[in-house]
């Protein structure tokens, strides 16, 4: 993969219908070209996952991803011993010392890979997605330091293992809490937004098939709308792609207030966002 | 490029933004790969190595237009010959400030049409000729050019210009008032871009003026987690609120944390599960996990006028904490206290809250000065006897009791009772003790007393906050 300018990178991430903006092709440009991690935060459902599902798709690359959640550690993010393969290893081989045979059980044969080794001995480059890494605990990050700057894993047993080839890292987050500076400084900063209507019409066409332009744009200005009122969760790209298609099977060519009112929960889903919607943007409230 | 870059770093790190050794080192190592003619590409560059936090940004922005800001073009040639073989509707030839004459009318138009059409080049241009006719700007005053961006738009007539945009992009067809409703903020995100637009020329100007480092450092503003929370504006604090989100998680799992110590009991139908994949050989024990701790939180909120910028702080604190603590009890005072926690239920919105704060909850029970004692006491009497050893009770206020009686004893008795006592105070400590504030009377009390003066100072309190683990027992 190797990418001239951030045009290319907007033109190859089109193919497969993502539409970058300028920050997110540049930063993702640069991430090919310094090989280092990006960071994507922003808001649920703006394609921040999307983006390294994408790039992979694109690229042709394999996708490895690393779902993070409390409590997540070194066992499940990096390696283990396979603790059963060695024991039956001792078992089945009485001939040998215990010297020969303790060598033995530490080589990689016995070696269980899990999602960041596994980027890491890859042959073929690979994307490597490690999905919102703000739910692991301060303590954890620690673990994806050595594998972000320097794209290698220190087992005690075996030693260094450094990457076969350069993967492209993306880490989301949430943002539901402050990620640590150490993290932060290995890392590109990407904070993707709501995009602003003309874009997020131009997915909307890209992402819904049958789906006429002026629709689009109608769709695209009610999410700006609703967006700007002081909701609980504001509708994520996602959900305004999910509403474009229910227009769609409803065979709807305009969107009005009943319209609006009958398929607002596509799109918010607390009734109380809702409720404020439907007071704020129709005349007649939604039962 | 290189000058500019680290004097650019300089003015980010004036400005309160981290950055750090390796990421400037960074940023030069990608400003090589890229293409330097672009000034976005630039920009996002910059952005990405530079700024690791989405509420440094505006601080960057501000800084990138300084230092990076294109130089304008001298009036009179600026004008002149390229919009004439461009033809087109905006700033038409002759029109231009080299001729002398000064039509507001026809400047109007051009803008309008430039916005109408999204002609980025023709607004531009008009942008460029309206602060140049408009703003009036005097070379060599130390100005952050908000004077010149509010002059410049006041002569430009907004009101008249959002009309007539109205009026071009509606087509013939009559509007629906929904229709209406959509059109017009598609106008309003047009007029912002025009704002924008005249915000940049400016600073453009005022940089060809006045040089960089001197505009920088005259439009530097303090990063949101320096403001003073006492005088924060309410942009300020909508600002903030992105903030608290994670910071209440943060508390909430602080709060929830217990010293490490042995993990459970053992757990023998989980032993055994295990060992028989190995045949009992060897046997890895299991223990259970301990039960996770249900912090309960009582927040008591000084809601007094003095306290009116700080408090409505406080109480979007409250707001956020309430969806992170599912035991949440909030308290507001002026001279008497009475429970709110009813008032920020899940699905209510912080606005309706705060207004049925000051409508229905009896908070004021003489003459509406604050009264930490008769509040104090009520809160004992009425709630007292609910509080328990795993209640972490957090005041806030000023401690300025207008001489009243402190009543600090009755303080001494809710600490007793509760696993922990902490106070926030948003005065300066420096200023703590004088005058009518009592807050070493109650201090004595208190597990700990923070400074709470700023964001910033939250989350240090957040994330140094240490909590006895539980009362030992008296009668286990």
């Amino acid at each position: 993969m190797h990418f001239d300018g951030p045009t290319q990178v907007a033109e190859s991430l089109r193919s497969v219908n993502y539409l970058a903006d300028d920050r997110i092709s540049q930063v993702v440009f640069l991430a090919s070209r310094l090989d280092k991690p990006v960071l994507v935060e922003g808001p649920a459902g703006v394609g921040k996952t999307e983006l390294a599902k994408a790039m992979a798709a694109s690229t042709g690359r394999e996708l490895i991803r690393l779902q993070c959640y409390e409590g997540l550690d070194e066992a499940k993010a990096l390696y283990e011993w396979n603790y059963k393969k060695q024991l039956l290893r001792i078992q089945s081989d009485v001939d040998h010392d215990w010297d020969t045979i303790s060598h033995d059980i530490f080589s990689e044969e016995f070696l269980l890979t899990r999602p960041l080794l596994a980027a890491i001995r890859a042959t073929d480059p690979v994307v490597l997605l490690i999905d919102e890494v703000d739910r692991v605990e301060v303590e954890t990050e620690a673990l994806l330091l050595e594998i972000l700057s320097d794209f290698q894993v220190s087992i005690p047993e075996l030693g260094t293992m450094s990457a076969n080839t350069q993967p492209l890292v993306f880490l989301t987050s949430n943002n539901t809490r402050e990620l640590s500076e150490a993290l932060k400084r290995r890392c590109l900063f990407l904070h993707i937004d709501y995009p602003d209507a003309e874009r997020e019409q131009l997915i909307l066409e890209a992402r819904v098939p049958g789906l006429s332009g002026h629709l689009a744009g109608q769709v695209a200005k009610v999410a700006r709308s609703i967006r700007s009122l002081d909701l609980k969760k504001a509708p994520s790209v996602s959900e305004t792609i999910d509403w474009a298609r229910t227009l769609i099977a409803l065979s709807v060519e305009e969107v009005d207030e009943d319209v609006l009112g009958d398929t607002l929960h596509v799109l918010l889903k607390y009734q109380s966002d809702i409720e404020r919607a439907a007071k704020e943007l129709t005349s007649t409230p939604a039962s | 490029m290189l000058p500019v870059i680290t004097g650019f770093i300089d003015e980010l790190r004036e400005a309160g933004v981290p950055v750090s050794m390796v990421e400037s080192i960074d940023a030069m190592k990608a400003v090589e790969a890229i293409d330097l003619a672009s000034r976005t590409a630039l920009r996002e560059t910059l952005r990405a190595t530079l700024v690791k936090n989405l509420r440094h940004e505006r601080a960057f922005d501000t800084a990138f237009d300084v230092y990076f800001s294109t130089v304008p073009l001298p009036s009179g040639e600026s004008d002149g010959s390229p919009p004439a073989d461009q033809g087109g509707e905006a700033a038409g030839g002759e029109g231009g400030p080299g001729s002398g004459d000064f039509d507001p009318d026809q400047l109007f138009n051009a803008l309008l049409n430039a916005l109408a059409g999204l002609d980025q080049e023709a607004l531009r241009r008009g942008v460029r000729e309206a602060v140049e006719r408009l703003a009036g700007m005097e070379p060599g005053r130390p100005v952050g050019g908000t004077y010149y961006l509010y002059r410049t738009l006041r002569r430009l007539d907004l009101a008249q210009l959002e009309a007539q945009l109205m009026e071009a992009l509606s087509g013939d067809d009559d509007l629906t008032e929904f229709e209406e409703r959509l059109l017009r903020e598609e106008v309003e995100s047009l007029i912002e871009r025009l704002r924008e637009e005249v915000q940049e020329e400016i600073r453009r100007r005022l940089v060809a003026d006045r040089g960089r480092e001197a505009v920088a450092k005259t439009l530097r503003r303090p990063l949101i987690e320096d403001i003073d929370l006492m005088h924060a504006t309410s942009a300020d604090l909508a600002e903030m609120e992105a903030a608290i989100g994670p910071l209440t998680r943060k508390l909430a799992a602080r709060l929830a944390r217990r010293r490490k110590k042995r993990t459970g009991r053992l757990d023998f139908r989980r032993t055994v599960r295990r060992s028989l994949a190995t045949g009992g050989v060897p046997a890895d024990p299991q223990f259970k996990h301990p039960r996770p701790h249900r912090p309960e939180v009582w927040l008591l909120c000084d809601i007094s006028g003095s306290m009116a910028t700080f408090s409505r702080f406080t109480l979007q604190f409250t707001h956020a904490m309430a969806t992170h603590f599912s035991k949440l009890r909030s308290f507001a005072f002026v001279d008497t206290i009475d429970e709110v926690t009813e008032f920020f239920g899940p699905g209510i919105d912080f606005g309706s809250a705060v207004s049925r704060i000051t409508t229905e909850a009896e908070v004021v029970w003489l003459d509406g000065h604050s009264d930490y004692g008769n509040s104090l006491e009520t809160f004992h009497t009425r709630y007292g006897s609910q509080l328990t050893s795993r209640t972490t009770v957090i005041i806030t206020g000023d401690a300025r009791n207008n001489y009243r009686p402190a009543r600090d004893g009755i303080l001494a008795d809710v600490a007793k009772a509760s696993r922990g006592l902490v106070w926030l105070n948003p005065e300066p400590i420096a200023y703590w003790d004088t005058g009518d504030s009592a807050m070493s009377h109650y201090g004595r009390h208190c597990t700990s007393v923070h400074e709470v003066r700023t964001l910033r100072q939250l989350e240090e309190f957040v994330e140094t906050l240490t909590l006895p683990s539980g009362r030992p027992r008296q009668n286990a």
